[in-house]
């Protein structure tokens, strides 16, 4: 089991798995240096299985499912509590969200989270966890710590996807029929922007600095910029215009956006491909076949991994960030919808 | 929301001075100012007026099936809904939908009812209303320049030669269903049809658009038999057991076919016809294997969240004229949203353009074509209680969009406007 020296070395003894711990360390030094410029880490990623009511986790160096978790019914989005101690699952159908404890892998306590849960987000400096309530046209304020209902924030029809700046100022609920991106302030907790994107808004997505948000449009097939500094109005728009494929199955859902600001990644659905996108110039620089109905997206710790869950092939396809290439195909269980990688 | 009841009563209440015109008028999602956040939408409030134009049901035409509830609030209870979708978008935008009703009584006027809808201010006219008498609504000079949707009149002919530049239509022509169904079978390989139609009109009509899709996609259809219906004995002779003797016998007569085809628009016999041939054959068409716009038992690309909402307002299941309604009132929304403008030719203009992509639930955008104001739209291919497909199906390619492989295209469309 190689693990680097250096930054990542105590976190990833800190997650290796007790089994492997004794056999890890005596390796850890032979093994480092040849293996320095390359990732490896034993960080997990989870995906959630929709149609299997289960989350499966993969080993991120051996790329192997190492183990299914029972969760209640319809998992969907997911997300780390900010102390890294918990991983939370929205389960759609219990309208719950379940709390898998990241040392024993199981459900420990299960939060309710009002009609139909589908993404959820985590507050970085508060015990609050966002949740967007497809039915009710709000986004349900919890603390996850006290266990209550902090606030609900009204928005348009059929709220969808939710993001949050890095420093937990700002909050994005995308609406999927009002076509809209709604910009909440956290302090007040209040709707104070509303912005026209795309047909059908899922996804969104602050970059590192947050100065920018990006949100995807499932039937607009598009990305919209939107600038977080000034005029909180869409500054750009990316279009996707894939080869070969008939435009209807380009449906941008996933996105992801490395840290040094080099690359975004959009899944594109069912035209079974992940564009690469500049993220400074916003032009698309390649397509990247990966599996059927490709849904969402997911960085490793050290943006050398890009983790894409592929609902209709049921699998999860791997690729490498500074190649822009896929290496491997990881079947998980039905229908996997999310993913995220131990921070 | 404000609502009232329909106030349809019997005859007896008729005032003879209304010239044997009830109407049903009701006034829903009224838009009020300075509802939730809307914080940097605080523009003067413009509102659109939509007038939607039903009949009483007909009594004649319940469902054969007692599982079937028997509606009077179809089709209006979808543009309600999309009214309220409408307005929780527009609340942000500064724009107000509101929807005034009229409903027509089977022997009554239908233009008694367009003056109404006009006089109470209506801008766009929702048509639920049969081929005729939507022929009537767009002769009327009182229309003027308004447009209407027509959401219940499946006919070719109104996206052929007797289109109308001011007409749009959201829900699906005969063609359109025959085509689905059609490209199902074909990928089926159950490419021999025996076909079996009503005595009505619209069975006749139904027949040869599946006459027409069966030449399309290549299908043969081996045996044509017209069913003698005869809508007195509805009902009355439904025992079963005649059922089981006399259906095999019609059939038998039919050459080895693949699946029996029915055309029974009015839900008049069809549904007597599955289990009951002389060969054990799917039986499809207007019933058992279906094509339709929407149907309950869809939930996929997020259509869950419509029903829910849907059921949650009307109380019960969404119906295809439902959907259709639903359609017509938020493209008006949606272009009103994108364009900003709550004008007549700036919305129509954006609705005809390519800019143009309503979700509608069905996994691809839904828009309108401009060569006969017919909206592409997929179309659900079901059984009674589980969706069985999507067409159109994969493979069909079309230069445009795959959509324009059901219904005439721009090539074969006799509409000029």
């Amino acid at each position: 089991m190689p693990f680097l020296i250096g930054p990542f070395a105590s976190r990833a003894l800190l997650t290796v798995r007790p089994a492997l711990r004794s056999a890890s360390l005596g390796l850890l030094l032979g093994t480092a240096l040849i293996l320095l410029p390359t990732l490896a880490m034993a960080e997990r990623v989870f995906v959630s299985n929709e149609k299997d009511n289960t989350v499966s986790v993969i080993d991120g160096e051996t790329l192997e499912v190492i183990e299914t978790i029972k969760v209640g019914r319809r998992p969907r989005a997911m997300a780390f509590s900010s102390d890294g101690s918990e991983l939370f699952v929205a389960v759609g159908d219990d309208e719950a969200i379940d709390m898998i404890d990241l040392e024993s892998l199981k459900v420990v306590r299960s939060l309710s989270s009002g009609e139909d849960p589908e993404v959820i987000r985590v507050d970085p400096n508060r015990p609050y966890v966002y949740v967007s309530n497809e039915d009710d046209n709000i986004v349900s304020v919890l603390d996850y710590q006290e266990r209550r209902l902090v606030t609900e924030i009204p928005v348009g029809v059929e709220p969808e996807g939710v993001g949050i700046s890095p420093d937990g100022k700002w909050l994005i609920a995308t609406t999927e029929t009002s076509n809209m991106a709604h910009i909440i302030d956290l302090e007040t907790m209040e709707a104070v922007h509303h912005r026209l994107m795309g047909a059908r808004p899922r996804h969104a997505e602050f970059t590192a600095d947050g100065s920018e948000a990006w949100v995807s449009a499932e039937v607009g097939a598009t990305v919209s910029i939107i600038d977080m500094q000034e005029t909180f109005d869409v500054s750009h728009t990316i279009r996707f215009d894939v080869p070969g494929v008939p435009r209807e199955t380009v449906q941008a859902v996933g996105v992801a956006l490395t840290s040094d600001g080099r690359y975004g990644f959009v899944a594109l659905g069912p035209s079974n491909r992940v564009a690469v996108i500049d993220q400074q110039s916003y032009e698309v620089l390649d397509y990247l076949l990966v599996g059927q109905r490709v849904w969402h997206l997911a960085l490793n710790a050290d943006e050398s991994r890009l983790y894409t869950t592929n609902g209709v092939s049921g699998d999860v396809t791997v690729i490498d960030v500074d190649d822009l290439e896929a290496i491997r195909s990881i079947p998980v269980g039905r229908f996997p919808w999310g993913v995220v990688v131990e921070p | 929301m404000q609502r009232c009841d329909d106030w349809t009563t019997g005859p007896g209440a008729r005032p003879r001075a209304a010239g044997w015109l009830l109407l049903g008028l009701a006034v829903v999602g009224l838009w009020l100012p300075g509802t939730v956040g809307a914080q940097d939408g605080d523009q003067p409030a413009e509102t659109i007026t939509l007038g939607y134009l039903g009949l009483e049901p007909d009594d004649e035409l319940e469902p054969l099936s007692v599982l079937d509830p028997v509606l009077d609030d179809e089709g209006r209870q979808g543009a309600r809904l999309a009214i309220s979708d409408n307005n929780a978008t527009g609340q942000f935008l500064g724009q107000g939908f509101e929807l005034v009703e009229a409903t027509v009584p089977r022997d009554g006027e239908v233009l008694e009812g367009l003056d109404d809808l006009i006089e109470q201010g209506a801008d766009w006219i929702v048509s639920d209303l049969p081929r005729e008498a939507l022929d009537e609504v767009l002769g009327a000079s009182v229309l003027g320049d308004r447009v209407v949707f027509n959401v219940a009149a499946p006919d070719n002919a109104l996206r052929g030669e007797a289109c109308h530049p001011n007409l749009f239509h959201t829900t699906p022509s005969r063609r359109m269903l025959a085509d689905a169904l059609a490209q199902f079978l074909a990928y089926k390989q159950w490419d021999r049809w025996a076909l079996v139609y009503g005595n009505t009109d619209e069975d006749r009509l139904l027949a040869e658009a599946f006459r027409e899709s069966a030449r399309r996609f290549g299908h043969d259809i081996v045996g044509e038999k017209m069913w003698p219906h005869d809508p007195m004995a509805r009902r009355a002779e439904g025992g079963f057991h005649a059922i089981q003797r006399e259906i095999p016998v019609f059939v038998q007569d039919l050459d080895e076919h693949d699946v029996l085809v029915i055309a029974d628009e009015n839900d008049y016999f069809g549904e007597y016809f599955p289990y009951q041939g002389w060969l054990p054959r799917p039986v499809a068409g207007t019933q058992g294997l279906i094509a339709t716009a929407w149907h309950r038992a869809h939930e996929s690309w997020g259509g869950v969240q419509l029903q829910r909402r849907f059921e949650e307002q009307a109380g019960r299941w969404m119906t295809p004229t439902d959907f259709a309604a639903w359609l017509a009132v938020r493209s008006l929304g949606e272009a009103a949203a994108r364009t900003g403008s709550m004008a007549q030719g700036e919305i129509l203009d954006y609705m005809l353009s390519e800019e143009f992509e309503l979700a509608g639930y069905l996994g691809l955008p839904v828009s309108y074509r401009t060569w006969n104001h017919q909206l592409r739209q997929p179309i659900l291919v079901t059984g009674p209680r589980m969706v069985a497909s999507v067409s159109p199906q994969e493979g069909y390619l079309h230069p445009r969009s795959p959509l324009d492989s059901l219904g005439a295209d721009e090539g074969e469309s006799t509409c000029r406007f």
